[in-house]
Formats: C-alpha cells, sequence, structure tokens
C-alpha cells in the first residue's frame, strides 16, 4: 500500500533529521527546505536519495529544483510513488 | 601460420614509488572572492576547500610532471635509464600535439620510452595505473611513469560561483613496476557518455577561435547531478572494487577518492559504512580539485605525513567528465 501523506511528512522528517540534524517536530509541509531547514543544495540530494528509497519513488535531477518546500516533496511522492 | 612468441611479462605489478608537486602560490578563498559574490563559509560549506595552489607561467604542465616524476622515480629506488614508459593524464595541456609525455620523458632523461597522453578527466590517473599495470604483466614495459597533472586554473571562469573556488593545479606521479604477489587489484572501471553534459568545457576551442563565444573556455558542471552520481553511484563501483579484490572495507587501511570536493568524500565514506581505522585522504581542502592529480597528490602527502604507510591497503577511485570512472585496491609504496 502506499504511504499516506501523514507517513510521508513524518519520513521526510526523519530523513531531514538523519542528514542536516533538524529537529523533526520542525519538519512541516509549508517550510522550505533551504530557507527555513537550512538543508543546502548538496544535503538536498542526499534527502532525495534517501527519500528515494524509502517510498519507492523516482525522482529525477530535474525534478529536485523544483521541490522548494517539504510540502512540494511530499505531494511528488504521493503522485509518484509505486503502490505496493 | 607463423607461430607468434608470446610477450612474457611480470606476474604482477606494484606501485614501486609516488611524488607529488604543488605550485608555489597558495590562493585562499580571499582571492576568489574578488571575482564573485559568495563567502569563505560558504565556501568552506559547500566544498570543504580553503586554499589552493595556482601555477605561474612558469609552472608548466612539463616542469610540475618532471618535479613530481623525479621524486616519484628517486622514491622508487630507480633512475630515469629504468623508465620504458610514460603515460600523462591530463586535461588542461594546451598543446595537441605531440603528445606532452614525449617532452617529459625526454627532459627527464630516459632512454626512449613508450609515451603517450590519455584523456580520462578525473578519473585518469585510475585510466594510467590500470594502463601501466597492464603494460608490466604483458611485458611491454618493465617501470612505466604514470603521470597525473593539472592547470585547471587555466580552465577556471572566476566568475562562476559554482565553480571559481573548486580547481587547483599540481601533478602526481607514480612509478608502476613487476611484484611477485598482487598490489595493484582488478580495475572496475566505465563511462556513461549519456551524462556528458553534467561536467564539460564550456564550448570547443573552435567556437573561441572563430569568434562565436567571447569567454576563454572553462570547465563547468551541474552541481547537484555530479554531487548524486559521485556519491551514490561511485560508492557502488568503489564497493565492487572491494569485490573485485577480495576484500571488505575492514581490511582497508586508507581510502584515497580522487578530490573533487570534501561533501563528495564525506558523503562517500557514510555510504560506504567505512569503519573508523580507515585513514580517509582530505587533501582536497589545502589542494582543491585538481582532477587527474589528486589522487597521487593525496597519496603522496598522506605517506610524507605519516597518516598512511608503506604496505598499507587502500581502495582509490577517480571520477569524473566523461562521465568516466576507475577504482582499485592497491598496496601502497
Amino acid at each position: 500500500m502506499a504511504a499516506t501523506q501523514e507517513e510521508i511528512v513524518s519520513g521526510l522528517a526523519e530523513i531531514v533529521n538523519e542528514i542536516a540534524g533538524i529537529p523533526v517536530e520542525d519538519v512541516q509541509l509549508d517550510k522550505s527546505f533551504t530557507d527555513d531547514l537550512d538543508v543546502d543544495s548538496l544535503s538536498m540530494v542526499e534527502v532525495v536519495v534517501a527519500a528515494e528509497e524509502r517510498f519507492d519513488v523516482k525522482i529525477p535531477d530535474d525534478d529536485v529544483k523544483n521541490l522548494k518546500t517539504v510540502g512540494d516533496a511530499a505531494d511528488y511522492i504521493a503522485k509518484h510513488q509505486v503502490a505496493k | 601460420m607463423a607461430k607468434i612468441k608470446p610477450s612474457k611479462g611480470s606476474p604482477y605489478a606494484r606501485i614501486m614509488g609516488v611524488g607529488g608537486y604543488r605550485p608555489t602560490r597558495v590562493v585562499p578563498n580571499e582571492v576568489i572572492l574578488e571575482t564573485i559574490d559568495s563567502s569563505d563559509e560558504w565556501i568552506r560549506s559547500r566544498s570543504g576547500i580553503a586554499t589552493r595552489h595556482w601555477a605561474s607561467p612558469e609552472e608548466t604542465v612539463t616542469a610540475m610532471s618532471i618535479e613530481a616524476s623525479g621524486k616519484a622515480i628517486a622514491d622508487a629506488g630507480l633512475s630515469p635509464q629504468d623508465i620504458d614508459g610514460v603515460i600523462v593524464a591530463t586535461v588542461s595541456h594546451f598543446k595537441q600535439t605531440p603528445a606532452v609525455a614525449t617532452e617529459i620523458a625526454d627532459k627527464l632523461g630516459t632512454g626512449k620510452p613508450a609515451a603517450f597522453d590519455i584523456s580520462a578527466g578525473c578519473a585518469g590517473f585510475g585510466y594510467g595505473l590500470t594502463l601501466a599495470k597492464s603494460m608490466v604483466i604483458d611485458g611491454s614495459a618493465s617501470h612505466v611513469l604514470v603521470i597525473g597533472v593539472e592547470r585547471l586554473s587555466d580552465l577556471t571562469d572566476l566568475t562562476d560561483r559554482a565553480t571559481a573556488f573548486l580547481f587547483g593545479d599540481g601533478a602526481g606521479a607514480v612509478i608502476v613496476g613487476p611484484a611477485k604477489e598482487p598490489m595493484i587489484g582488478p580495475t572496475v572501471w566505465g563511462s556513461e557518455g549519456d551524462k556528458s553534459t553534467t561536467i564539460t568545457q564550456t564550448v570547443p576551442w573552435t567556437d573561441y577561435r572563430d569568434g562565436a563565444v567571447e569567454r576563454f573556455p572553462a570547465i563547468m558542471q551541474e552541481g547537484q547531478a555530479v554531487f548524486r552520481w559521485a556519491v551514490f553511484e561511485m560508492a557502488k563501483v568503489a564497493q565492487q572494487a572491494l569485490d573485485a579484490a577480495g576484500i571488505s572495507a575492514h581490511d582497508l587501511d586508507v581510502f584515497i577518492p580522487h578530490q573533487a570536493n570534501m561533501r563528495i568524500i564525506d558523503s562517500m565514506v557514510k555510504t560506504l559504512k567505512l569503519p573508523e581505522h580507515v585513514t580517509v585522504a582530505r587533501d582536497v581542502e589545502t589542494t582543491g580539485n585538481t582532477s587527474a592529480a589528486s589522487i597521487p597528490l593525496a597519496m603522496e602527502r598522506l605517506l610524507a605525513t605519516g597518516q598512511a604507510k608503506s604496505g598499507d591497503t587502500a581502495l582509490v577511485i577517480g571520477f569524473g567528465a566523461g562521465l568516466v570512472y576507475a577504482a582499485t585496491v592497491v598496496t601502497l609504496p
């Protein structure tokens, strides 16, 4: 079964916490990765790769730049993940 | 059909000596900041680079190579006459022909070695090492000088805030010769030409000659795409090289990745789950990215500073424009 939006956001929060050391509770839908969460462009790649593995989804480099907020990423994953 | 006598080489090959040359001028981030809108903190956090060396007009590709090679030959306990193969890996020698390897060989005082240049970007050293090993095992050479040398400052766009701080100049060299046991493992190498635009010279020389562009060509790259490939795809290649050598990460003493960027190195170490006892080359901090020269330069520094010692087992991996890559396990000289 595909992950729900809630599961995706909490999964992203764990990933961002692991990679950038940001408290899990700070990772909210409206937060910008770069401006609010201090995830720079290279850490963003690590976040994306970890999210790909966790949610069984492919996020090509060209699409990464469109993922400005946690909500953008959650929507993208929800739309592209492979239902199990 | 006439019977052809097979060539006879050594059963195995090894790295016998290493040498490096870093240009005299040390360039701190403050100098880079004169032409880009950035900060020392930003450059350090994105790349781990604090200083790099830039060559003077006298520190040519040939001159730097001769310095590094002389040290490598001495370190191997050989004299120039013992060298019968010279391979130069570079992308920043601006005279297409003849190969700069022949001039270097001559000025070093070698005899008449096989001498040629190769172009394999930041994987150039690994490609050269692999060719040299094959030559020694095949018997077509007994002692091969492999040089990685770059003057990337000539190919740097100092107004490009994504790359202005990255590149440095220098030369590193090793001697590959015969061994009684395997001291250079199987090479895992390859190319991904479908990603050729991720790291590339901006335009061909002819575009500049013909006035199609005003700026001398430079190296540009797509940072995020390169980072993803370098960390996650190259970690797989590194693991394959360990598997091919029949060892695990726990058997390693040293890890010498191409010195592209400290963030790539840190992330690779994490992805590969390298044990804490493994010494990791972090020469990029004071040398910048010197492409084909970075691995032998880092190797030389680790040995010179006592962070690594002769006989240590090291994983080396180069990766860069092509995209191309080469990884192997070696015993340090």
